[in-house]
């Protein structure tokens, strides 16, 4: 009687070792048939779900250009919302295959994570958002402010570096989620609420008097946003890079959804390796080698996804910056698929 | 030598081989599920190690001594981002204990209170009381916890609006703002003056008691004791020439700089968690003083007791017994469920260790492991001095 939880445990200690060792993730993905995606909890513009439950924004459509590669239908998607806190633990343990979450690709996140960040798609800063009655023009006068800021994200680093070099006092008021977030900076419990700028241009479309807010000019960090994998699979982190810089390439190459199909017969030999199978680009991934132009017909290319979710065709209308194209004035710039 | 060999047996039971001697097999038994148990946790914690070596994840404590750069709202030690991340891990405990201490003590007050109110004969307060209860326990305290804060926030005026008292007190929805004493020389005069009332305090009533059982004379101990404690540090403040002053709080365009202050996360946390935990301790409080057979009460009548003379002398210590092991595990649960905190901003230990720092430094086995050791211990000295009063209460009764 004494020795069965004995014998249980060490059923379960040896499940324990015999379970560590690993499985490739795109076998994983294709025999679940879908695949496991790590987003916010609700930020519009980068994913959020809509009244149907359907998850929508350009995270959301990292993840389903990567369904649309490796399963063939950009539906096959699990969106499972993390706080900032949970999301690299979430990806850690293997319950997501992707994180695609506004996630700030940084030193320490890279290196000692055990996660590789698959690239950059978003190219963001930190700002401050205020009340107007507040009279502030500029960051500089925020000494001794209040601040409201969401706990595990790069920017409660950056606030402290900035108060600090500009010898200026500060409180910040930290909180779990982005909901929390707004509800105390709309209490007034802060005079300002700081964030990557394109997440206040979000958050300010849920204010309910968003008219008395502004975001200031300062832009206090270097945001790359981007997805992000396991460390040491790299035929899945392979994908993953490769799925965004398909996207890319086909905004330069000027493949969108709508031409795809009429592109299959496009002299240019650089639009030929990216929709049809010429130089076996997606054997060289593990995949097919329709896969990226499943990833144009069904998701879109990355203007597509930029300006139906954050740009113009959206609430944001945030302009393309630094997130045009290198030829456009911006600096996104993907490597060639040759 | 002549005897005959012991296997023989005689009128004496043999004693039997080693391995079918229950003493000795237990023994081994223990010894051996002893083994097996700690080999099994050393095969997890080196088979996580060894996985996340493998994955790239950092491990080791090494991360205590960075920097954390990163500010924390409230803090009962010096700290700033300067500080490393060891020391985000004190502030947090302090933090932690301080809401857990605080909240104990006030909830056991207002749960007192409100278990004898609902057996009050007044049909209103008793009815107030249970009302109280029902209402209260049986909303999440997650909710709570969100009502009270925005309650508290929309309540206060801003800091330009603040309410204020003569100009030192500040109350805002940034928090309650009091003027810092600061202790000149020669007050450690006035905190020994204030030891010695306390220790004489406790002298007196022992005295008093002894007094009482051999005379019969009652001294009145509760105006002495006021005396002493209020008498003996006045004498010493006043001899040294009274070294106090205040640091007072100080309007800036977006603060209040200077002083000492609550923080309104503080104040609604606090309150939350003392509602709630008060409903419950109601209930046990109803339940031991309804243990107390009602015989207690009649006898205690015809000795001639008052009715709070009866309630304090004969049915408090009585229910006492039956109070104490579930008021111990209502502290534990209101210590565990300050870890709510994260949700409105007060920086507890779980919001700032187990939150920012896991989240700047990614070492969450080392991180989570050292917060269940915390609130582990802190768990396990609430029942040792609970149970350690249990004791002495059960058998101040034989
Ligand atoms: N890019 C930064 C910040 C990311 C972040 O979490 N931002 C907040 C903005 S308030 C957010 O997206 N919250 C949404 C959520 O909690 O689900 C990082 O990687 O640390």
């Amino acid at each position: 009687m004494k020795s069965t939880p004995i014998l249980v445990a060490a059923a379960a200690a040896i499940t324990l070792v015999a379970g560590a060792a690993h499985a490739a993730t795109l076998d994983d993905v294709k025999s679940k048939g879908v695949l496991a995606c790590g987003v916010s909890t609700g930020l519009p513009g980068f994913s959020a779900p809509d009244a149907n439950k359907n998850w929508n924004g350009i995270d959301v459509d990292v993840c389903r250009a990567i369904a649309a590669a490796v399963l063939g239908d950009a539906k096959k998607v699990k969106f499972t919302p993390l706080t900032a806190k949970e999301r690299f633990t979430a990806l850690q343990s293997g319950e997501i295959d992707v994180l695609s979450r506004n996630t700030t690709w940084t030193h320490t996140r890279d290196t000692s994570l055990g996660l590789n960040f698959a690239g950059v798609h978003y190219y963001d800063g930190q700002g401050f958002l205020v009340t107007k009655s507040l009279g502030v023009k500029s960051a500089k006068e925020l000494d001794g402010a209040a601040v409201c800021i969401q706990a595990g994200t790069t920017t409660e680093l950056n606030l402290a570096d900035y108060f600090r070099f500009n010898k200026m006092q500060y409180k910040a008021v930290v909180f779990d989620t982005s909901e929390q977030t707004l509800a105390g900076f709309e209490a007034n419990r802060c005079d300002v609420l700081t964030s990557d700028q394109s997440q206040l241009y979000a958050l300010r479309t849920k204010i309910k008097n968003a008219a008395n807010t502004v975001v200031l000019p300062e832009v206090i960090s270097k945001e790359p946003l981007g997805p992000v994998v396991r460390q040491g699979d790299d035929q899945w982190f392979n994908i993953v890079k490769w799925t965004l810089n398909a996207m890319i390439n086909a905004e330069e190459l000027g493949v969108t959804s709508k031409n795809v199909d009429a592109k299959k017969s496009d002299k240019n030999p650089a639009v030929a390796r990216l929709v049809t199978g010429t130089g076996d680009m997606g054997k060289k991934l593990g995949l097919d080698n329709d896969w990226a132009y499943r990833i144009l017909k069904q998701v879109g290319n990355y203007a597509e996804i930029f300006e139906r979710n954050v740009g113009a065709g959206s609430p944001l209308k945030i302009s393309r910056g630094l997130n045009a194209l290198w030829n456009q004035g911006g600096i996104l710039y993907a490597p060639p698929i040759r | 030598m002549a005897d005959q060999p012991t296997s023989g047996g005689g009128s004496q039971p043999s004693k039997p081989p080693p391995w079918n001697d229950p003493a000795v097999r237990s023994i081994v038994f223990q010894v051996l599920a002893l083994v097996v148990l700690g080999w099994f946790f050393w095969t997890i914690l080196n088979n996580t190690l060894a996985n996340m070596e493998t994955r790239g994840i950092s491990t080791g404590f090494a991360f205590l001594d960075r920097d954390a750069g990163f500010g924390i709202l409230m803090s009962l030690i010096p700290y700033d981002e300067s500080n490393s991340y060891g020391r985000t891990f004190v502030v947090g405990l302090l933090n932690t204990v301080l809401v857990a201490f605080l909240g104990i003590i006030l909830a056991t007050v207002l749960g007192f209170i409100i278990g004898v109110a609902r057996l009050s004969n007044n049909w209103v307060i008793a009815k107030l009381a249970a009302v109280y209860v029902e209402v209260v326990r049986n909303i999440p305290l997650l909710l709570q916890i969100f009502f009270w804060y925005i309650a508290v926030l929309q309540a206060l005026p801003g800091i330009r609006q603040s309410i204020t008292f003569g100009d030192s007190f500040y109350l805002n929805n940034r928090g309650f703002f009091f003027p810092k004493p600061v202790f000149g020389d020669g007050f450690g005069l006035v905190w020994i003056a204030l030891i010695v009332a306390i220790v004489a305090i406790v002298c007196l009533r022992k005295w008093a008691k002894r007094q009482l059982d051999r005379t019969g004379q009652q001294f009145p101990v509760f105006y002495a004791s006021a005396g002493l404690i209020i008498g003996l540090p006045l004498i010493a403040f006043l001899a040294m020439g009274a070294p106090l002053t205040f640091e007072y709080a100080e309007l800036q365009r977006f603060r209040l700089a200077g002083g000492a202050s609550v923080i309104p996360e503080l104040m609604a946390l606090l309150w939350a968690l003392t509602m709630y935990t008060a409903a419950f301790i109601a209930e046990i409080v109803r339940a031991g003083i309804l243990a107390v057979s009602h015989g207690q009460t009649e006898a205690s009548r015809a000795l001639g007791l008052k009715n709070n003379q009866t309630l304090q002398l004969v049915i408090i210590p009585q229910a006492m017994r039956v109070i104490i092991p579930p008021l111990t595990s209502q502290y534990l649960n209101l210590t565990k469920n300050s870890s709510l905190a994260t949700a409105i901003g007060y920086p507890d230990l779980v919001s700032v260790f187990m939150g920012t720092t896991l989240n700047q430094t990614g070492q969450a086995v080392e991180i989570v492991a050292m917060t269940m050791a915390v609130y582990l211990s802190i768990s396990l000295l609430i029942s040792l001095v609970m149970n350690i009063y249990n004791r002495r209460m059960a058998l101040v009764e034989r």
